[in-house]
């Protein structure tokens, strides 16, 4: 039976790491005694993937990984399991099965939500201005930058992968291409702005905060949180 | 959110941001205003290698048992991060609160391995608490030093307030009473200090003085302070299934160097390996009972979630009932999907059996410690493990399917003669010879893969060792050179590697291992020049120590390379470590005449372990 966790990471988790989270995640099925499926071979590994790795430095409110479990019981109760054996800053938020058929969360990552919230040392002293030209930056046609690979630089526009970008109170709302193909970063995002700007980006001026992963719906090619792939066990 | 003493700013320039913050699974969270005491508790090393102590996961757990006591961890700060709070004057803090360890009322370091001393004095030194026990005031915290390396804590007495010598189970409630009476009578610290030497097991280095003959050796040790005994006996747990075990160990985020259940199933070890610190200082042998091990392996891996288990001990196979626990083991780990590992057995039938079902054997490799290359200094250490055996051991494990052999050597032991040091090269042919000899050609899995690594020798107070005399750093790598050679010679020579240990490391052990007072300042000098993590033979800069010796107007070779006479008093002769000195006399008188002793449950040898009152001294006995 195929699962998909939804669950947050906050305050100082943000500086836990990818591989860290998933060894972390490992220690917890054994300790929430969840009936999790193991590979097999001589030495089984616990049946886990995950949507899409989250940078150091950054919280979230939206992470998820799947699980292959041979049993459980409802949503609720293995929420609550789960959260008995986590710490604070790490919380299961939705527990949901989905169908045999499913494709994994990382396969179908499309999009993801961000929000960035000024430091306070970092805050501009003209909001409104800072704002107003953030807007005018997403408004241009096109927003050419040069991307650093491994390879070396390539030249791209980021215009179409940045699907929307817009002011929540006082915070920077945006959301980005996320996946295997094209993942855009925010960071990569307010880097071109400020170079467009001819101003250097400051590397700790916001607080950086996932909110959401979305998936690409097949036959709809509509982009859903991942989370609505699955169902509540009642 | 958990507040952090690091700014975002420093923890995401620096490497692996999770060692400074805290917050692991089964962390222990108190109100810090709640407590009466304290208690900082450090492993001056990286976190990686501290979280992996047990020690300290035991003490941790008891101590925070006590509603009126928070004990929390500190360790090293990389030197990233470390050069950071030099520049920033930012006060080392502890994991837990977050807050400076200045304002704790304890600071405990534990000593584990004498290349952590420059170190100890980067804890102190970042947490800005004078260096000097001299020159620490009523508002510092008291400077608490204990681990093996208490056994001879004379280089480091001049930064600690006490030493706690022995097993940390049993006197530290006593201790941390006797601190809150003293504050309640309104008395300072050298009231304390003063009540804590009353204490068995508890050494004040200030309460001593030192007197020297002009050949530098020791002419009387003597206390200065009416509260000091002459002489402090080491603790020990006399049962340990009393003791406190851990209930929920903290489980890292990162992945640390021992990243699973670590189950201790027994204290001390029979065996008598002459050139062992650990064997005789932890005398006597104490077991767990199986029932106690059962009930915690169960508990341990529900509470950790790790998905691996280790045994920890000197020397497994001597454990009793070790079939029925490892039989236990398989069961109740397979089911979950735990791994089982088994360091320190002894390669016969029985481990050979187990570790085939516990291990991927093409992955695994067998470890021999035969330590010396001839049966001639086998007999002078007392390792009582002969080439036949190994040879049968080896035998039984190629036919299980094992083809990778680790040996382990010493090389410039006591008395050791060429024949001794080609003798590793020898007997590891003889292994490689036995593969072929045993393995028809259809029936191998390629080639067989040897390898011998050699380390070299230290002599550790409280061995029968003590008295010998050290190689020099010349004499070393000649040593390792003629075993490099004779490899180069057998004939199976591709199937067979040697490695060996650094040479001016181990020169500096040996000054740390059984100095005295006068050292102290060279670990200053060398710290205040940069030395910091001699562990790591990436930072261990050896000019930095040379020097350092040169401005103290110390001569290591003093430390090292002398002859010491069988009446010399050494630093470390005011502790009573259970094991007499006349034992490891005759002992070393012994070793020099190629006799062995037999372990503890042959015959007992009077070692004076036995006063302790429990152990293997009194089995069949009661």
């Amino acid at each position: 039976m195929k699962i998909r966790i939804k669950f947050k990471k906050q305050g100082s988790m943000k500086f836990i790491g990818h591989l860290d989270i998933m060894r972390y995640f490992q220690k917890v099925m054994r300790r929430g005694n969840v009936q999790i499926r193991y590979s097999e071979g001589f030495s089984p590994h616990q049946i886990m993937s995950f949507a899409a790795p989250l940078g150091v430095g950054i919280t979230s409110n939206g992470e998820y990984l799947d699980i292959e479990v041979t049993s459980t019981e409802d949503s609720k109760t293995m929420i609550d399991r789960l959260n008995q054996v986590m710490c604070q800053e790490i919380q299961v938020l939705s527990y949901k099965k989905l169908k045999d058929s499913s494709k994994n969360a990382m396969s179908i990552v499309c999009a993801a939500d961000y929000t960035l919230t000024f430091r306070d040392q970092h805050r501009p002293r003209d909001l409104e201005d800072f704002f107003k030209e953030l807007e005018e930056f997403y408004g241009q046609e096109q927003i050419l930058i040069v991307k650093k690979t491994k390879k070396g630089q390539k030249d791209m526009d980021l215009k179409p992968l940045i699907y929307k970008l817009e002011l929540r109170g006082d915070a920077i709302f945006m959301q980005v291409s996320t996946g295997s193909k094209d993942n855009i970063k925010p960071e990569l995002v307010m880097e071109a702005f400020y170079e467009s700007r001819q101003r250097q980006y400051p590397p700790f001026a916001f607080l950086i905060q996932r909110e959401e992963v979305y998936g690409l719906e097949d036959q709809t090619g509509r982009k859903i949180p991942l989370e609505e792939f699955g169902e509540d066990i009642e | 959110m958990r507040k952090l003493a690091l700014p975002d700013e420093i923890l995401l320039s620096v490497q692996q941001p999770a060692r400074y913050i805290g917050g692991e699974v089964n962390m222990c969270v108190k109100d810090p205003k709640n407590v009466a005491i304290r208690f900082a508790m450090c492993f001056p090393d990286v976190y990686e290698i501290g979280m992996s102590h047990l020690g300290i996961q035991i003490l941790y757990d008891m101590f925070n048992r006590r509603e009126d006591v928070y004990c929390e961890r500190v360790y090293s700060p990389w030197t990233d991060l470390d050069k950071i709070m030099r520049r920033e004057n930012i006060p080392l803090f502890a994991l837990e609160s977050q807050e400076p360890v200045k304002s704790f009322d304890f600071l405990g370091i534990t000593l584990q391995y004498e290349m952590c001393y420059t170190n100890v004095l980067q804890i102190l030194d970042l947490s800005q608490i004078p260096l000097h026990s001299r020159d620490r005031g009523e508002t510092d915290p008291v400077v608490i030093g204990g681990g093996p390396c208490a056994y001879n804590p004379e280089p480091l007495a001049e930064f600690f307030d006490l030493f706690y010598i022995g097993e940390g189970e049993t006197v530290y409630y006593q201790l941390l009473d006797a601190y809150l009476d003293n504050k309640k009578q309104g008395k300072g610290r050298l009231e304390f200090l003063e009540k804590a030497a009353r204490i068995p097991g508890i050494y004040v280095p200030a309460f001593y003085d030192a007197a020297y003959y002009e050949d530098g050796t020791i002419k009387a040790f003597t206390p200065n302070n009416p509260h000091a005994p002459q002489k402090v006996t080491k603790e020990l747990v006399v049962s340990l299934d009393d003791a406190p075990y851990i209930e929920k160990p903290l489980v890292p985020f990162l992945k640390v160097t021992q990243d699973r259940v670590v189950l201790e199933i027994q204290r001390g070890c029979i065996r008598g390996c002459r050139f062992c610190q650990a064997g005789n200082v932890y005398r006597p042998l104490r077991e767990h009972g199986l029932e106690y091990l059962k009930h915690y392996a169960k508990q341990l891996i529900e509470t950790t979630g790790h998905d691996e288990i280790s045994l920890s001990s000197l020397s497994s196979s001597d454990y009793t009932d070790l079939p029925e626990l490892v039989n236990y083991l398989i069961d109740e780990c397979s089911a979950k999907g735990v791994n089982i590992s088994l360091p320190s057995l002894r390669i016969d039938a029985f481990s050979l059996d187990v570790m085939g079902k516990v291990q991927d054997v093409k992955k695994s490799s067998l470890t021999f410690a035969p330590e010396a290359g001839s049966q001639r200094l086998r007999d002078v250490i007392n390792k009582g493990l002969t080439e036949e055996v190994i040879l049968k051991g080896a035998a039984m494990a190629f036919h299980g399917g094992w083809n990778r052999v680790k040996l382990y050597f010493m090389l410039g032991l006591p008395t050791e003669q060429r024949e001794d040091m080609e003798g590793i090269a020898l007997l590891s042919e003889k292994i490689a010879e036995t593969y072929y000899d045993e393995i028809p050609k259809d029936q191998r899995h390629g080639r067989v893969q040897i390898v011998a690594s050699s380390s070299f020798f230290v002599p550790k107070p409280f061995t029968p060792f003590q008295w010998a005399k050290m190689c020099t750093k010349e004499e070393f790598l000649e040593r390792a050179y003629i075993v490099k050679n004779k490899f180069r010679e057998m004939k199976n020579f591709k199937s067979l590697k040697y490695n060996w240990h650094e040479a001016d490391v181990t020169v500096l052990e040996g000054v740390l291992a059984r100095g005295d007072r006068r050292v102290g300042a060279v670990v200053e000098a060398a710290y205040k020049s940069g030395a910091l993590f001699d562990s790591w033979s990436e930072y261990f800069d050896n000019s930095l120590w040379i020097k350092a010796f040169e401005s103290c107007g110390i001569d290591p070779d003093f430390y090292t390379v002398r002859e010491r006479s069988l009446d010399e008093i050494f630093p470390w002769d005011f502790i009573d470590a259970g094991v007499s000195k006349e034992f490891l006399k005759k002992e070393w008188l012994l070793a020099m005449k190629g006799e062995v002793t037999p372990n503890c449950r042959q015959s007992c040898s009077g070692c004076g372990a036995r006063g302790f009152g429990g152990g293997v001294c009194y089995e069949d006995k009661d």
